[in-house]
């Protein structure tokens, strides 16, 4: 994504985050993110574990009011709109922010109906089977799986569940995808897999991808952003912090901060 | 061992049987003490196995060589009578007790998967109120089955409901007694659902009640059946309530829900088994076997509903 300045405006911003802090309780987990987030791009999270990667990337679709207790300040700011405003339903916020898991989580009934769920539920008008069709299309599925639809998901392999479940997520039509490290289950092959689906999905979406692997952000993210934890050990507390985001070249060749340089190449984390 | 160190020079064969020793040592037993102990305990728990094994086995065989001239479909079509001993039956009794039955399911079901589902999805475990009603549950599943029977009797025969001494006051008093049962195992079956099929609902944009009721309550489905099933079969042999509510008469009448007397199988054994004539005891015991039989049947659907549809995650 090198614009030359002056040629092209900057890519919209999907999401805009200003000053965003998570809270568990009363334990802050991450503190003070501000990171924009363009759209039909590949924007990655990387950083080590408990950086608060994760906390932010559930904070864009509001998952994180599952969890008894979490709070978030700041704006989280999709299209300029608060997620987190007063009149807000997260359930509108969802149908737009799809997701994508760690490890896939099929729903325990056929192919079919797993895609089938999404568009069932919110009422979409079409051709049920097509809408399948589509999405199975989307997700790089459909040749394998068209002749046994009805079978339980649960018989297919651990990276075609995976992309059952994003083309599970596609079918409902969204915006945004998060993925939350969707190949830490996966072995090499369906993960190449998955990241090739990513690149073409790109054009059609904006994802957030929640990695431990660096050369997989590397090899798939436009933009990269490098979270880390500051640990504070008179007070006990390990609060995540983001300490830069930039291109994904630039981060992993020339980053600005020592600590990124550090990670990336394998000296710390 | 001097024959496979034979060939190795003088001091080496030292060393090598020396290692030999280190490692039978290192495996030696610790004496006979803890044999001794193992096999004394082995036997303990044998002995108890036995004990439980035989008192069920003897029962049988009792209700068996005792009840079994009585063994024909007499039995289950013929309702009961004085004058009738030796072809008197239960079938009122039986039409009482499956109407008991039909009661308790429609009312455990909803209230049952209900409360579990309250419990398990929707209270905020934080809030006082809602660990106090857990911790009430779980002490109800406790009480005798009689306290049960008083307090139907109360609100169910007596004011405020006033059914009278009917089935409805019955089934009601029974669905009470097993509900705790009911609702701990739906709870049960509700948390084995991995709550990433919750988390993967709700991402595509589901309400919360979307999600727990299309996939979250299909998925532990199975699970509540099998408790609401083992309820009922607790429910089926459960006398000593059903005498405060009712079922105490010989009623010669099939009953219906809302109007008269009724009788229930485990009722009317235990007032045939009360009178003295032979052929009433021959019928108590043949009305055991039959109350067995339908435990034994019920018991293995549930187990085997249990193994079909039981899935790891």
């Amino acid at each position: 994504m090198n614009v030359p300045i002056g040629e092209e405006s900057v890519p919209n911003e999907v999401f805009t985050l200003k000053d965003v802090s998570v809270y568990y309780g009363d334990n802050l987990a991450v503190q003070n993110v501000n990171l924009p987030i363009y759209e039909n791009q590949i924007t990655a999270l990387i950083g080590p574990s408990g950086c608060g990667k994760s906390t932010i990337l559930r904070s864009l679709n509001r998952m994180n009011d599952l969890i008894p207790g979490a709070r978030v300040t700041g704006d989280v700011l999709y299209h300029g709109q608060d997620v987190y405003g007063s009149d807000v339903d997260p359930v509108q916020v969802r149908k737009v922010i799809g997701m994508v898991f760690q490890k896939p989580n099929p729903f325990p009934k056929s192919i079919y109906e797993n895609i089938a769920f999404g568009p069932k539920t919110l009422g979409m008008k079409g051709n049920m089977d097509d809408i399948v069709e589509e999405a199975l299309v989307g997700a790089a599925l459909w040749d394998e799986v068209k002749d046994r639809l009805k079978d339980n998901a649960f018989g297919m392999s651990g990276g075609q569940q995976q992309r059952l479940c994003i083309a599970r997520a596609i079918a409902v039509k969204p915006d945004v995808i998060l993925m939350d490290e969707p190949c830490s289950a996966l072995d090499p092959v369906s993960t190449f897999k998955i990241e090739d689906l990513m690149n073409e999905l790109k054009s059609d979406y904006t994802i957030v991808i929640v990695t431990h692997n660096m050369q997989q952000a590397a090899r798939v993210a436009d933009r990269t952003a490098f979270f880390t934890v500051v640990s504070d050990d008179e007070a006990g507390s390990r609060v995540g912090t983001l300490v830069e985001h930039d291109d994904t070249d630039k981060i992993f060749s020339s980053p600005a901060n020592e600590k990124t340089l550090d990670y990336v190449t394998g000296r710390f984390g | 061992m001097a024959d496979a160190f034979s060939k190795l020079p003088g001091r080496a064969q030292f060393a090598a049987a020396g290692a030999g020793l280190a490692v039978q040592n290192r495996f030696a037993s610790n004496g006979s003490k803890g044999k001794v102990a193992n096999t004394l305990f082995l036997a303990l728990m044998l002995l108890a196995l036995t004990i439980a094994i035989t008192a069920i086995v003897a029962i049988l065989a009792w209700a068996f060589v005792e009840g079994r001239t009585r063994l024909d479909l007499g039995l289950i079509f013929n309702g009961p009578s004085t004058v009738n001993r030796a072809t008197a039956g239960y079938s009122v009794a039986i039409l009482g007790t499956l109407q008991i039955i039909a009661g308790v399911i429609a009312l455990i079901i909803p209230l049952g998967a209900g409360a579990a589902l309250y419990l398990e999805q929707f209270a905020d475990k934080t809030k006082w109120w809602n660990r106090l009603i857990e911790l009430n549950i779980q002490n109800l599943a406790g009480v005798p089955s009689i306290v049960f029977g008083i307090l139907g009797l109360a609100f169910f025969v007596r004011s405020p409901f006033n059914w009278g001494l009917v089935v409805a006051s019955g089934s009601a008093t029974i669905a009470l007694l097993v509900l705790p049962t009911v609702i701990l195992a739906s709870r049960e079956a509700l948390k084995a659902v991995p709550p990433s099929i919750l988390e993967g609902s709700l991402a595509l944009g589901a309400t919360r009640w979307q999600a727990v009721w299309r996939q979250v309550l299909p998925a532990a489905a199975p699970g509540m059946l099998t408790g609401v099933i083992l309820a009922v079969s607790r429910a089926i042999g459960e006398a000593a309530p059903l005498l405060l509510v009712g079922a105490l008469t010989f009623v010669t009448f099939s009953p219906s829900f809302f109007e008269g007397g009724y009788s229930a199988l485990p009722v009317l054994i235990y007032n045939y088994a009360g009178r003295p004539q032979e052929e009433f005891q021959i019928l108590a015991a043949a009305g055991v076997l039959l109350m067995l039989a339908v435990l034994i049947l019920i018991n293995s659907f549930a187990i085997w509903l249990r193994a079909r549809y039981e899935r790891t995650w």
